[in-house]
C-alpha cells in the first residue's frame, strides 16, 4: 500500500520526547535511575479529578478521562521521594537539565525564552500522581539543516511507567524530558523518519541523554488534507516511524471513504438505544449471556461499513470500541459481523426486528452493567455520528507494528496553567551564548575516518556506541584506533550474543585492558576471556591472573624450544617456513598467555640458532 | 497594560500572539495560545484588542435538597478555601456555599448548606479574638438549627483553632473542623476527600468538635480526631494529623462515607443547646525548654497571666529556669508543665527538678498537648481570675483533652 502523498496533502511534524541523564530529577534531587518493579519498598492509591483551568473551563481530554473514577495505585522506591507521592512542593527547576535544554536550543538556532515559566498541564490518566505534568517552554523557531523548522523545546517532567492496568511505577516520574516540537512541515514518510533520525543524533551528540528502548519516543502529528490532524502518541523505535505514517495515511482515506459513502446512502444513527436484554436469555454466547443489560443502538445506512478495514487489524467497529470503552465495558457487537461469537442467525435476526433494521443497517450491541451500558452506546452513537464528518481529530495511542487505537481528544490550551511552586528563571543572553555546544555525532565521525583511519561505517558505528566516550579515551592515551574500535563493539557484541552481560563491564575495565593489551603486557587473544571475567564481576588484575596468568619472555621461550624438539624433523625439513604452522601450536600452548609479537620474535630466533 | 489584553510581541523572528497575564520581576507574563506562559520584555508588546469578558466560573447554580440534615460551613480561609487568580497571583477565598458545593460536587448529595465567610486568611494569622467570633459564629448556627457544623480552615494552626473552639462551647452536635494539605487548584488535592468526609462526620452520631483529614497517604480513610488531641506531624503529607494519647475518635471510610465512631466520640445530644463560654484571656504564652535556656526567656512573659512550658521528659527544666518561673508564679502568674515528648504524661514527682518546679509553683500538664495546654490556659483564664481555681481547671479534663488514666498502647 502507498499513496500518491503531495495529492492527499500529507502533512506531518513530530514532536521528539528524549529523557536527559541528568543527575537528579527535574523537580526533586532523587537520582534518574530506572528500577525493577519487585524492588519496591512502598505502595499507596489515589483518586484523580479534572479541576477547572485559570481560564474557567475544564480540558475536553481530561474530562473523558474522568468518566469513570479509577483509584490508581503507585510504587514507590527507595530511590524516590515525597515530591513523587505529590506530598512535598517541587525543589527548583533542576539548572542542569535546563541547560541541556539550551544547549539543543542553541543547536538548532533557536531563541531561548527570556523567563522560563513552569507550567501544569492536565493529565488526569493516572500517570502523574499530581494530575498534571509540569513543563515549561525554554526555547523557540528554529531549523534543520534539512529545512524543517523547530517550533519550541519544551523542558518536561517523564511520567510514571505504568506497570499494569491500574498501578504506576514511580521510578521514572520526574526524569527531566526535552519536547522538540517540529512544524508540520514533512510531507512524506520518509521525511519524517529523517527528521526524527537527525535530531535523534542532535540529543545524542550532548552525550548526557539516556540510552535504550524507552528512552526517546515520538509523537506524529498527521493529517492529510481531507483528513483532520491526529496525534500519535509514544512511538518508540525509529523503524516504525514512516509505518505508521503511511498506515495513519490509510486510515485517514478510508475514513473519507466511509464519510462518502454514508453520506451517499443519507446514512443517520438513531437518537433512540433499545434494551435487548430479554432477547438474548438463552444465548449461547457467554459474554452476553453473563450481562446484566444489553443494549443495542441502529446505524441506519452504516451496513458493511462497520465491518470495514481501515487499517491492518483495524475496523470502523473498532474505532467505535475504543469510545465505547471509555465507559468501562470490555467491547461491543455489531451485525456486521454477526453471526458469530456464540450469536446465532435467529438471534440476529430478532436483534434487527427488534430494533426496526433494514438490510442497509448495522446494529451495535454492547453488554454490561446498566450504567456502563447506557454511557458506552452514547459513545457509540458520537463515534458514529461522527463517521459521517470523515476523520475526527484526536489523540491516538500506537499498537504493535504501527496501527492506531484512540486515546482521547486532542486536548486544548484549556489544560495548561501556571505552577504556583516553581518561581521562573531567568535566561541572559550571556548565558545561552556562552553555553559550550558538543561536536555533531556526524561530524564527530568523519573526523574519527579522516584523522584516525577508521572505515567510515565503522566510525558512525563507534559515534553511536555507547562506549565512545571511552573510544575517545583509549585513543588518545595511545591505544590503537581499529584495537579499541574492534574491542568496543565487535568482542563487545560477540560476546554479548554469547550470553555475557558486557553492560555490566565497567569503561575503567576495558580501558585497562586495552592499555595492557596495547603496551604487550596482556596478549590481544586473551580479550574475549578478560572481558568475560570482567562481566561476571571480577576486577582487572584478577580477571587477567585468571585468564592468561603473565608469562615470561624465558617461560615463552621454554614452551618454544620445547615445541620445536617434539618436531625435529618437521622442523629440519621446512627451516624457516616452519614459522607459520609452529606459531599455531606455540598460540594454543599459551592460550592467550602472551603477545603473538613476542611468540613469533622468539620462534625466529629459536629457529634460526637451529638451521 | 491591563491582564487579559490580547497581545502580539514580536520575538524570535517571528510574531507571538497570547495574553497579557502580568509583570514579574520587569518582565511581561504572557499566555502563549498553546497556553505556555513565558516572560518577555514588555517592549515587545503591542496591543491585539483589549481583554475579553470572561464568563465567571461560577455561573451554573447548586441544586440543594431540602431533604437533607441542614449543614452549615464557616469558611476562615486556608488551602482547601482558596483560588489562585493566576492572572493576577492573588487568592481568592470567597466561597460561597455555592463555590464549595461547585468545588466539591458530591457533597449535595449528603446534606443542605448554608455557609459563612468568617475570614479570608492564612493560618498563621489566626488570633484568639477570632476563635471567639468563629465560636460565637458555630454557636448561632447550632441555635439556627444547623445539625452540624463544618469549619474550613488552614491546616498549619488548626489543631489550635479547634482545641479553642472544644473549650469555648459545649455543642450538642458535630463540629468539624476541615482543611487540605495540597491545593484544590490540582487533580490530586485532598480537598475533595476531606471535604467529604467532614460532611459524612457533620452528619453523623457524634457531638463533640473534631477535626477531619487523611487518615494515611492513601485515598481511603480519613481519621475523625478529638479537637483537643490532635497535632500537625508533617508540613506536607496529607496524612500530617495524628491524635496523641488516644486513637483517633472514629473514621470515614472512601469513596462510600461509612462513618465509624469509636466508643470515646462523644455522642449527638439532639435536645440539648449549646453552651457558649467565649471568653479568652490572651496575655498566655507558650515556650518550649532547650538546654542553656537564659532565664531571661522565661522572664520574657512577666507580666503574663499564664504560661505553658514545654519542658524535657517527665517535664523539667534547667536550675536557673525554675527559679525564673519561681519568680513569675510569685507574681501570680499560672505555669502549667508539659512534655516535649507529646506522647505520655508529666510526672514532676520522679526526680528533684520535678519536685523543684512543684516547689515553685507548676501545674502538672498531664498528658496535654503544649498548644492545647495553652489554649485551655487562656480559656480557664478567661472564666476566673483565681489562680487557685485555674490550676484546679487546669487539671481537671473538660474536654477529654486527657484522661486520667494512660492508654496502655497495645
Amino acid at each position: 500500500m502507498d499513496f500518491d502523498y503531495a495529492a492527499l496533502g500529507l502533512k506531518a511534524g513530530i514532536e521528539i520526547h528524549q529523557q536527559l541523564d541528568t543527575r537528579e530529577k527535574l523537580f526533586c534531587h532523587c537520582p534518574t535511575v530506572l528500577r525493577d518493579v519487585a524492588e519496591h519498598n512502598g505502595e499507596f492509591f489515589r483518586y484523580l479529578r479534572a479541576t477547572v483551568s485559570e481560564m474557567g473551563e475544564i480540558d475536553r481530554a481530561a474530562r473523558e478521562e474522568m468518566m469513570v473514577m479509577r483509584p490508581f495505585s503507585y510504587y514507590a522506591y527507595d530511590t524516590t521521594c515525597l515530591v513523587e507521592n505529590d506530598e512535598e512542593p517541587p525543589a527548583p527547576l533542576n539548572p542542569e537539565a535546563l541547560e541541556l535544554a539550551l544547549t539543543f536550543g542553541r543547536m538548532m538556532g533557536m531563541t531561548p525564552v527570556e523567563q522560563v515559566h513552569v507550567m501544569r498541564k492536565l493529565v488526569i490518566d493516572g500517570s502523574n500522581t499530581s494530575g498534571f505534568q509540569r513543563t515549561a517552554l525554554v526555547a523557540l523557531n528554529g531549523s534543520l539543516p534539512m529545512g524543517a523548522r523547530i517550533e519550541s523545546i519544551c523542558l518536561e517532567e517523564e511520567a510514571a511507567q505504568r506497570v499494569e492496568g491500574d498501578t504506576f511505577s514511580l521510578d521514572r516520574l520526574g526524569i527531566p524530558l526535552a519536547e522538540i516540537t517540529t512544524a508540520p512541515d514533512m510531507h512524506t514518510p520518509e521525511a519524517v523518519k529523517e527528521v526524527a533520525a537527525y535530531i535523534g543524533m542532535l540529543l545524542r551528540s550532548t552525550m548526557k541523554v539516556k540510552r535504550g528502548i524507552g528512552t526517546i519516543r515520538q509523537d506524529v502529528n498527521i493529517s492529510i488534507r481531507e483528513g483532520a490532524r491526529v496525534e500519535i502518541k509514544g512511538v518508540q523505535e525509529l523503524r516504525l516511524i514512516e509505518e505508521v505514517v503511511r498506515r495513519e495515511v490509510q486510515r485517514q482515506v478510508n475514513l473519507v471513504a466511509i464519510r462518502e459513502e454514508l453520506l451517499s446512502r443519507g446514512a443517520s444513527v438513531d437518537e433512540q438505544s433499545h434494551d435487548v436484554t430479554a432477547l438474548f436469555k438463552e444465548t449461547g454466547s457467554a459474554i452476553l449471556k453473563r450481562a446484566k443489560t444489553i443494549h443495542a443502538v441502529c446505524l441506519r445506512g452504516y451496513a458493511g461499513l462497520v465491518g470495514c478495514e481501515i487499517q491492518p487489524g483495524r475496523r470502523l467497529g473498532s474505532e467505535m470500541s475504543d469510545y465505547a470503552k471509555k465507559c468501562g465495558v470490555g467491547g461491543l457487537f455489531h451485525t456486521d459481523e454477526l453471526p458469530a461469537y456464540g450469536v446465532t442467525e435467529a438471534e440476529v435476526a430478532a436483534l434487527k426486528a427488534a430494533v426496526g433494521a433494514g438490510p442497509d443497517d448495522c446494529v451495535v450491541l454492547v453488554a454490561d452493567a446498566k450504567k456502563k451500558v447506557v454511557c458506552a452506546i452514547e459513545q457509540v452513537r458520537r463515534r458514529a455520528q461522527m463517521a459521517m464528518d470523515g476523520v475526527p481529530e484526536e489523540t491516538r495511542k500506537m499498537l504493535e507494528e504501527g496501527s492506531t487505537a484512540y486515546m482521547r481528544p486532542l486536548p486544548g490550551a484549556a489544560r495548561m496553567y501556571p505552577e504556583t511552586d516553581v518561581l521562573p528563571v531567568t535566561v541572559t543572553d550571556v548565558y545561552y551564548n556562552g553555553l559550550v555546544l558538543p561536536e555533531l555525532l556526524s561530524e564527530k565521525a568523519d573526523r574519527f575516518a579522516a584523522e584516525m583511519g577508521l572505515d567510515l561505517s565503522l566510525a558512525r558505528q563507534m559515534v553511536y556506541s555507547r562506549r565512545c566516550a571511552l573510544f575517545e579515551e583509549a585513543v588518545s592515551r595511545g591505544v590503537k584506533s581499529t584495537l579499541a574500535a574492534r574491542t568496543l563493539l565487535g568482542t563487545l557484541k560477540e560476546l554479548s550474543r554469547d550470553g555475557a552481560d558486557v553492560a555490566a563491564v565497567p569503561d575503567e575495565g576495558l580501558l585497562d585492558l586495552l592499555l595492557r593489551v596495547e603496551n604487550g603486557a596482556v596478549a590481544k587473544e586473551a580479550i574475549p576471556p578478560v572481558i568475560r571475567a570482567l562481566s561476571e564481576g571480577a576486577d582487572i588484575a584478577a580477571a587477567i591472573e585468571a585468564v592468561a596468568p603473565s608469562i615470561s619472555r624465558e617461560e615463552v621461550r621454554a614452551v618454544i624450544c620445547a615445541t620445536i624438539a617434539e618436531r625435529d624433523a618437521f622442523v629440519r625439513e621446512q627451516g624457516m617456513r616452519a614459522v607459520g604452522p609452529l606459531m599455531g601450536v606455540v598460540m594454543k600452548e599459551l592460550r592467550g598467555r602472551a603477545d603473538g609479537k613476542v611468540i613469533s620474535e622468539l620462534l625466529k630466533e629459536e629457529l634460526a640458532k637451529i638451521t | 497594560m491591563e491582564s487579559g489584553t490580547q497581545v502580539t510581541c514580536r520575538y524570535a523572528g517571528a510574531d507571538l500572539e497570547g495574553t497579557y497575564i502580568t509583570d514579574r520581576d520587569g518582565m511581561a507574563v504572557i499566555k502563549l495560545n498553546s497556553g505556555y506562559n513565558i516572560g518577555v520584555d514588555p517592549s515587545c508588546l503591542t496591543v491585539a484588542a483589549p481583554p475579553e469578558e470572561t464568563v465567571a466560573a461560577g455561573a451554573i447554580s447548586v441544586r440543594q435538597d431540602t431533604s437533607l440534615p441542614q449543614l452549615s460551613i464557616i469558611s476562615t480561609g486556608g488551602t482547601i478555601a482558596s483560588r489562585v487568580d493566576y492572572r493576577t497571583g492573588a487568592v481568592t477565598s470567597q466561597f460561597t456555599a455555592d463555590d464549595i458545593m461547585r468545588a466539591i460536587p458530591g457533597l449535595a448529595d449528603i446534606a443542605q448548606f448554608r455557609s459563612e465567610v468568617l475570614a479570608t486568611i492564612l493560618s498563621e494569622n489566626m488570633t484568639p479574638a477570632i476563635w471567639q467570633t468563629l465560636a460565637q459564629s458555630i454557636c448561632a448556627e447550632i441555635k439556627n438549627g444547623a445539625e452540624g457544623v463544618i469549619v474550613t480552615h488552614g491546616t498549619d494552626t488548626m489543631a489550635y483553632s479547634a482545641a479553642a473552639v472544644s473549650f469555648m462551647l459545649d455543642t450538642p452536635v458535630p463540629v468539624v473542623f476541615v482543611g487540605s494539605q495540597r491545593s484544590a487548584d490540582r487533580p490530586s488535592s485532598d480537598n475533595v476527600m476531606n471535604g467529604l468526609a467532614s460532611a459524612a462526620a457533620a452528619t453523623s452520631d457524634l457531638g463533640e468538635v473534631a477535626v477531619v483529614m487523611h487518615a494515611s497517604t492513601n485515598d481511603d480513610t480519613c481519621a475523625i480526631h478529638r479537637g483537643t488531641r490532635v497535632r500537625k506531624m508533617h508540613t506536607s503529607r496529607r496524612d500530617a494529623f495524628q491524635s496523641f494519647g488516644m486513637g483517633h475518635i472514629g473514621s470515614v471510610a472512601y469513596p462510600s462515607l461509612d462513618v465509624t465512631l469509636s466508643a470515646d466520640a462523644v455522642r449527638r445530644r439532639p435536645d440539648t443547646e449549646p453552651v457558649l463560654a467565649a471568653k479568652l484571656e490572651e496575655k498566655v504564652g507558650l515556650s518550649t525548654f532547650y538546654p542553656g535556656m537564659h532565664p531571661d526567656v522565661i522572664h520574657a512573659f512577666d507580666g503574663y497571666r499564664g504560661l505553658v512550658v514545654s519542658g524535657t521528659g517527665l517535664g523539667h527544666t534547667s536550675a536557673p529556669v525554675i527559679d525564673a518561673i519561681r519568680s513569675l508564679t510569685d507574681a501570680g502568674t499560672v505555669v502549667v508543665m508539659t512534655s516535649q515528648c507529646l506522647n505520655g504524661r508529666v510526672c514532676d514527682r520522679v526526680y528533684d527538678t520535678g519536685r523543684d518546679l512543684l516547689a515553685a509553683g507548676v501545674v502538672e500538664g498531664e498528658e496535654m498537648l503544649p498548644e492545647v495546654a495553652c489554649v485551655k490556659l487562656m480559656w480557664v483564664l478567661g472564666q476566673t481570675t483565681d489562680t487557685e481555681e485555674a490550676a484546679r481547671l487546669m487539671a481537671t479534663p473538660l474536654r477529654g483533652e486527657f484522661t486520667r488514666c494512660s492508654e496502655n498502647g497495645l
